[in-house]
């Protein structure tokens, strides 16, 4: 212990090192402005509510509100049922889907794997807007192609206006998004599989481990930590989900509330709709909702699954 | 850096006078949701008052109809609103003045020039204070299309049994959709459904006035009849109506793809401008020969006065403007199909226009139902009606049902007065 220098002794050696501060500065204050204090704001927002007039704290009554109210709460129900469908949908088509498509295109033999690989990224990078009105023009039963085009390979009778129908416009909505975002597990999978050193798929063909039972066997598992990722992903952007039910089904996202998620709701209590005046600590209230629902999602996966997913270390 | 900053002292030290020059003159910004008129404000209307008026700059700042009470709200809790605001009729601008944030305008020139009906839109309920200045109402009917009437031999529907019957025709010829409808925006299926065939089974006024009353409830028979007509329009309507949206239906309309079209009157000039075929219009038809007609005839559009605006006497200005003969003769005939409040008779030239306007001689007008005391609470009987009717139509909902939810809905907040 008395081999240790003095501590003022160090100081001196090593004054004190304000790039350090002065570097993180521009990102901490950015971040703070737009990220933190609109986040701490709107939690603080969720517990006051206007009474004659005044704004006043009012503890959780919101909270007891948005879960009492029989309109309220079957709102809230309804939105949290459809976006947990939307995540359900995500998780089992485009994430499998992802993953396959990445599987096929880093086997080494595949011609124009850049191109594929670009052409399905591309939609990725697209505004949500455009995404929407081109799908909602190729589904539209007057003018769309889709009723042309599968009429050509003789499943015209198959064809219905989905955006339209309570029971498919959910799906329909979700699939566009799958298919908006799928390069993204793909990319992140993607390169996963590069990562994977030689010698260990070398050692596996020694061992006679090729083809599929190589890649449920050795890629699978060394691929995990990035599906994890890509999970918690899917879920924090669908639970934050708007811009495309919104450009595709309106705010009101019809029909008959089908499409309605939490994005939307919150959208319609904030800022109000048409004749239906906007109510900001109900919205906050509900934008609390979905920011806890998010952290328990977070959390579960943070504490409990990544610790049991296994690494390798090559 | 100096020089610089110099530059920057420079400039103000410079053009603060000119500033201070222009600030003399008053600008007025008019907040609106008509988006569809930019072009008429720009070009026909303001002009003609900037040019009575120098010194006084109006801008016509409008924005996506669904957004506006919302946004507009905002900016006048923020003190960011224009000086003029346009007027929604009835609870939404009441919620306004009672707020403060609109100023009343019984002492403003020219607001004798309406008469009290045209007024009650923007009144307060004891009738005593007036708020915004009335521009405008919209009739409903439908619109056709004369060619297509001409090629099939038929005429116009003066029965709901007619009306069927002539669906019927147009169907079986196959050359036409018969009505251009579809549900996917739900306001349609409410605004030119709902509100435009349900006067006749309301009676008007008098279902109206009832259900306000709580003698009248919406699950009585002379409700839940327009959602049964309704639910019977579905064959007649387009292939996937369901996911045909507003402007897919004017489009099917204009385009001569659809014979009738269920109409507001506001669709008159896009129409005008659009189809390139001969329009004519009827009212809603009658369930028998010989019964009363009822039309919505329904006061749309207002514009009121920003209470704590910065320029209140150059908007007062405009107001009274916006209350002369020659605005609501200039506005008429700029956008045909919004018929003006004033009480001085106004000549249209629009025979379209006319046709929607000559209807106020044999049928009795009354207001859309969730416009007036009903639509105040929360769920919005407005946005109820859209979504139930839309159902109704889809067939996702029996009549029965639709009525009972808007009546739950609405027993959830409003206790009629006794």
């Amino acid at each position: 212990m008395t081999d240790v220098p003095p501590t003022d002794a160090l100081a001196i050696k090593r004054p004190f090192r304000w790039h350090i501060l002065v570097f993180l500065a521009p990102a901490f204050l950015v971040y703070t402005a737009i990220m933190i204090l609109p986040l701490v704001e709107t939690l603080r927002l969720s517990l006051y509510n206007l009474v004659d007039g005044k704004t006043v704290f009012v503890g959780l009554n919101n909270f007891i509100t948005l879960f009492s109210d029989p309109r309220l709460a079957a709102n809230f129900w309804n939105a949290l049922w459809n976006n947990l469908i939307f995540f359900v949908i995500h998780m089992l088509v485009q994430n499998p889907i992802g993953v396959a498509l990445a599987a096929m295109l880093s086997v080494p033999k595949l011609r124009f794997a850049t191109f594929y690989r670009t052409a399905i990224f591309v939609p990725t990078l697209l505004s949500f807007v455009i995404v929407g009105f081109i799908w909602k023009l190729i589904l539209s039963p007057i003018w769309g192609i889709a009723p042309g085009m599968m009429d050509w390979v003789g499943l015209k009778w198959m064809f219905a206006p989905w955006l339209g129908k309570p029971e498919s416009a959910l799906i329909t909505v979700s699939l566009i998004s799958v298919w908006q975002y799928v390069g993204i597990p793909m990319m992140l999978i993607y390169a996963a599989l590069l990562n994977i050193p030689d010698e260990v798929l070398e050692a596996a063909e020694c061992d006679g481990i090729t083809g599929w039972s190589q890649f449920w066997k050795i890629k699978l598992p060394l691929i995990l930590p990035s599906i994890g990722i890509i999970s918690i992903l899917t879920f924090v952007g669908n639970f934050n989900a708007f811009d495309l039910v919104y450009t595709v089904q309106g705010a009101l996202a019809g029909p008959d509330g089908s499409t309605d998620i939490l994005g939307t709701l919150l959208y319609r209590t904030f800022f109000g709709f048409q004749n239906q005046m906007g109510d900001r600590s109900m919205g906050a209230t509900i934008a609390t909702v979905m920011f806890l629902i998010i952290l328990a999602g977070v959390s579960l996966y943070l504490f409990v699954i990544q610790r049991r997913i296994r690494r390798y270390q090559f | 850096m100096t020089r610089l900053l110099k530059g920057m002292f420079f400039a103000t030290t410079m053009f603060a006078p000119a500033g201070a020059a222009l600030a003399q003159d008053a600008s007025l910004t008019i907040e609106s949701w008509r988006n569809d008129d930019l072009s008429i404000w720009q070009e026909k209307l303001i002009p003609a008052f900037e040019a009575k008026n120098p010194g006084i700059k109006v801008t016509f700042a409008p924005m996506a109809p669904t957004e506006y009470n919302s946004a507009v709200n905002a900016k006048l809790e923020a003190g960011t609103a224009g000086d003029l605001i346009t007027c929604r009729p009835f609870d939404l601008s009441l919620a306004m003045f009672q707020k403060g944030q609109l100023a009343p305008l019984n002492d403003l020139d020219g607001i004798k020039n309406f008469s009290d009906t045209a007024k009650s839109a923007w009144t307060t309920d004891d009738g005593k204070t007036t708020f915004c200045v009335p521009m405008a109402s919209v009739i409903h009917g439908f619109i056709y299309n004369k060619k297509a009437f001409e090629e099939l031999k038929v005429e116009v529907p003066k029965t709901e049994d007619e009306f069927f019957a002539l669906l019927d025709k147009i169907k079986a010829d196959g050359n036409y959709i018969p009505l251009a409808m579809g549900t996917k925006d739900q306001w349609e299926a409410a605004t030119m459904g709902y509100y435009n065939i349900g006067p006749n089974d309301w009676k008007g006024e008098e279902g109206r006035k009832a259900l306000i009353a709580g003698t009248q409830k919406l699950t009585d028979a002379d409700w839940v009849e327009p959602y049964k007509t309704l639910a019977k329009w579905k064959p007649y309507l387009g292939d996937g109506f369901e996911a045909q949206t507003y402007p897919d239906s004017q489009n099917l309309f204009t385009l001569g793809r659809a014979a009738i079209y269920p109409a507001g009157s506001w669709e008159i000039a896009p129409f005008k401008a659009q189809a390139d075929f001969e329009m004519g219009a009827f009212p809603p038809p009658v369930k028998k020969a010989g019964d009363t007609c009822y039309i919505s005839d329904h006061n749309d559009i207002g514009i009121g006065l920003n209470a704590k605006g910065k320029n209140p006497e150059a908007a007062k200005k405009f107001l009274a403007w916006v209350a002369s003969p020659e605005f609501a003769t200039l506005y008429a005939n700029s956008l045909p199909g919004f018929f003006s409040l004033n009480s001085t008779a106004v000549k249209m030239e629009d025979p379209l226009a006319q046709e929607f306007v000559s209807w106020r001689q044999n049928c009795k007008p009354t207001i859309r139902p969730s416009a007036a005391i009903v639509g105040r609470g929360q769920p919005n009987l407005d946005l109820e009606m859209w979504r139930v009717s839309a159902n109704v139509i889809n067939g996702s909902e029996t009549p029965e049902q639709a009525a009972a939810e808007t009546q739950k809905g609405l027993d959830s907040w409003y206790k009629p007065a006794k």
